[in-house]
């Protein structure tokens, strides 16, 4: 496999009223070429805003102080607005959480499914309709055509989920960004969706990066697992690396606190302490030390850095970001 | 989860209907019902937790409200400890209402933000003359101490806190009228993963330590088999299936259950690469205009032309474990 994509020492903050917030700490990583990768952490923990770096749809309060973004072998990090707009929407395809806020809801589903074939393709109104009927069926839509004309609050949750799919793969992209996009979905119209979107990946030989806050949901469906945690990847390594032998202490935490068959009824949960970091302060130690248990004292003191270890399966590579060797520490198999 | 005295009931639900009048149509001038819960009946016992699950809009929430007749129910009756909550004056409604009480899904929008966190404790106290004033004092500091918090958090304000710690607040004002009964509507819902098993936890806690009932209403079944001793499962107003939590996650037999369990992801690799999947069709159907006869028909693998025509009625299927289905009996041959 070829790397789609490489990210280097990506920073971003925003500027709030006294100061900054540091939102995105020193991410790299890199995606292979039909790689689904899953990036999953707790809210405000840096998702989206490093996703959303990479193609600068950023909020203007946002500034990107560090990092090198290469997409397909080109240096994207400074291209132009206009190279970057070119980009979105025909190499690297988007699904958000909410369709109802990213769906103009004055204007017909057909007419914002073609905007998008017409900008990039040039193709005239007659085909990218006819396009666009196809792309909707492709995405388990039935009565297409009737449904170009209708507008996005005639459609339920999970049909405007499939025309956001839909939108994001017309121009067959290299890559697809979906930043939770079964969060505000019920569980079996969820199932939907993953179905679809995995059916889709083989067909189509994307790479997808999928965010979630789900642990539960990446476990039949990607490749590759990133965790995130105040802003930075404090974990990465294969599907089953990550559930089956996961090294940091944070992945361990949330896995054993998560209630499966397996937890005694009635028993408690094994639970972290604490909360959340507010990231305010530029971090000068590891982000977890303040709710970790297996802290020693270098952990308040240097951030760690993300180490390449031996993965525990196959011959990939598990990256841990953590002071404490975890090796044999973790879920017990 | 006390496993004892399963046998005295506390709440009796019957026949629960809640329609809402509703305007529809581009202008709005098109009046319709919201059928929200269309005759639900089952009981709590004393001590248990009855989880109740279904998908978003099935009428969680209404059968919630109902009970604690937050909403006026259009008909059927709610019995608590023997008395017919509807039938009830105003005066002893009131008093009633310091034995039951309800906890919400977002911990930012119940807390008064010009309240201190000690006077939003005190005030059920003093309402419901819980205790002399003097002993005000010292009951919400037991109170916040119940919660996992620090008692010198009595004067701040909820602003100050985080979301976890907010919903322990709303737990201690729960709690501060010395409820029996405690409806849970999605506590866990809003809180960020990491805090999720810390009010599980604390959930569990009160209620062995206070002798309390749950309704824990919630969309996420892992943890509604965790807590659960019992759990209901609603599509579209109706109860389908309920029976004990081993029960009802080993050895489903609605159709729509059996759907829904096989939907939920388990963090397992393993587990989810052998599983098969049970992909519903289409969406849930409208509670404006629900489907004739079994309301789950238009997407069962398993419905006949007769599903169509007679609505199923809960049946006993044995140990405690009532389905509404009326193929339930070549359905449960298949499970075996
Ligand atoms: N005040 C109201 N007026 C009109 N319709 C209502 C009202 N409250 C609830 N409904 C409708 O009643 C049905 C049941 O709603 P309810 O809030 O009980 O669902 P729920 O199961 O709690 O869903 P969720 O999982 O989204 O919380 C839905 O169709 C809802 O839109
Ligand atoms: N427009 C904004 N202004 C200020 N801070 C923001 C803005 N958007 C996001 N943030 C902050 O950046 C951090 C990371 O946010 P985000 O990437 O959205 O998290 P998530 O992991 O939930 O996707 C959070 O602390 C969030 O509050
Ligand atoms: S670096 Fe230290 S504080 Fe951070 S996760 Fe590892 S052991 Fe815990
Ligand atoms: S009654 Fe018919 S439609 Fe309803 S669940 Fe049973 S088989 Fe399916
Ligand atoms: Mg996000
Ligand atoms: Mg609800």
């Amino acid at each position: 496999m070829t790397k789609l994509l490489e990210v280097n020492n990506l920073h971003t903050r925003f500027k709030v009223r006294n100061g900054y917030l540091h939102a995105v700490n020193g991410v790299s990583f890199s995606l292979d070429r039909g790689e689904m990768l899953g990036v999953v952490g707790e809210s405000g923990c840096g998702k989206s805003v490093s996703m959303m770096s990479l193609i600068r749809l950023l909020p203007p309060a946002a500034e990107i102080t560090d990092g090198e973004v290469l997409l397909e072998g080109e240096d994207i990090t400074h291209a132009s607005v206009n190279r970057v707009n070119a980009i979105r929407g025909s190499k690297v395809g988007m699904i958000f959480q909410d369709p109802m806020t990213s769906l103009n809801p004055f204007m017909k589903i057909g007419e914002q499914v073609i905007e998008s074939i017409v900008f990039h393709k040039k193709l005239a109104k007659a085909e990218a309709l006819k396009q666009a009927a196809r792309y909707l069926k492709m995405v388990g839509i039935s009565n297409a055509e009737h449904r170009l004309n209708e507008y996005p609050h005639q459609l339920s949750g999970g049909m405007r989920q499939r025309v956001m799919i839909a939108m994001a793969l017309l121009n067959e992209p290299s890559l697809v960004i979906a930043d939770e996009p079964t969060t505000a979905l019920d569980v079996t119209i969820q199932a939907q969706i993953v179905e679809l979107v995995k059916g889709l990946r083989e067909k189509l030989n994307m790479s997808i990066i999928w965010i979630t806050h789900d642990l539960s949901l990446l476990a039949g469906m990607v490749d590759r697992i990133m965790v995130m945690y105040g802003g930075y990847i404090v974990e990465e390594a294969v599907l089953d690396d990550i559930y089956k032998s996961p090294l940091h202490p944070y992945t361990i935490g949330l896995l054993k606190s998560i209630p499966s068959l397996k937890t005694e009824a009635g028993s408690r949960l094994p639970s972290i302490p604490g909360a959340p970091p507010n990231l305010f302060a530029e971090p000068t130690g590891c982000p977890f030390a303040p709710r970790c248990t297996y802290r020693v004292d270098r952990c308040t003191r240097e951030v760690p850095a993300l180490a390449t270890v031996p993965g525990a399966e196959g011959d990939r590579p598990h990256r841990v970001a953590c002071w404490v060797d975890m090796r044999g520490r973790g879920i017990a198999q | 989860m006390n496993m004892h005295a399963k046998q005295e009931p506390l709440v009796v639900v019957e026949n629960l209907v809640k329609h809402f009048p509703v305007k529809i149509g581009a202008f709005g001038n098109q009046s319709a019902v919201v059928h929200a819960i269309d005759g639900v009946s089952f009981a709590i016992y004393k001590g248990e937790t009855l989880g109740l699950v279904g998908e978003s809009g099935c009428g969680k929430s209404t059968t919630g409200f109902a009970l604690l007749q937050l909403h006026k129910a259009t008909s059927g009756s709610v019995k608590f400890d023997g008395v017919d909550l509807s039938k009830l004056p105003a005066k002893d409604l009131r008093a009633m209402r310091k034995r039951v009480q309800i906890v919400f899904q977002d911990p930012y929008s119940t807390l008064n933000p010009r309240m201190t966190i000690g006077e939003a404790l005190a005030e059920p106290m003093r309402v419901h003359k819980i205790c002399p004033e003097k002993d005000i004092q010292g009951r919400v500091a037991r109170l916040i101490r119940d919660v996992g918090l620090n008692p010198n958090v009595a004067n701040r304000y909820p602003h100050e806190f985080s979301g976890g710690q907010r919903q322990r607040i709303c737990i201690a004002r729960a709690l501060a009228s010395d409820p029996e009964f405690i409806v849970c509507d999605e506590p866990i819902s809003a809180l960020d993963v990491s805090i999720q098993a810390q009010i599980i936890n604390l959930l569990m806690d009160i209620q062995e330590k206070y002798n309390l009932t749950y309704l824990f209403i919630a969309h996420d079944l892992a943890v509604v088999r965790h807590i659960s001793d019992r759990v209901a499962v609603m599509y579209l107003g109706k109860i389908m299936e309920i029976a004990g939590k081993d029960e009802l996650f080993g050895r489903p037999l609605h159709p729509y259950t059996k759907a829904l369990l096989s939907a939920v992801p388990e963090a397992d690799p393993d587990v989810e690469r052998g599983r098969k999947r049970i992909i519903l069709q289409g969406d849930v159907s409208n509670a404006i205009d629900p489907p004739s006869g079994c309301r789950f028909h238009p997407r069962c693998a398993h419905a006949r032309p007769m599903c169509a025509g007679e609505v199923p009625e809960l049946e006993d299927r044995g140990e405690g474990h009532f389905v509404a289905c009326l193929r339930v009996a070549e359905i449960e041959k298949e499970t075996v």
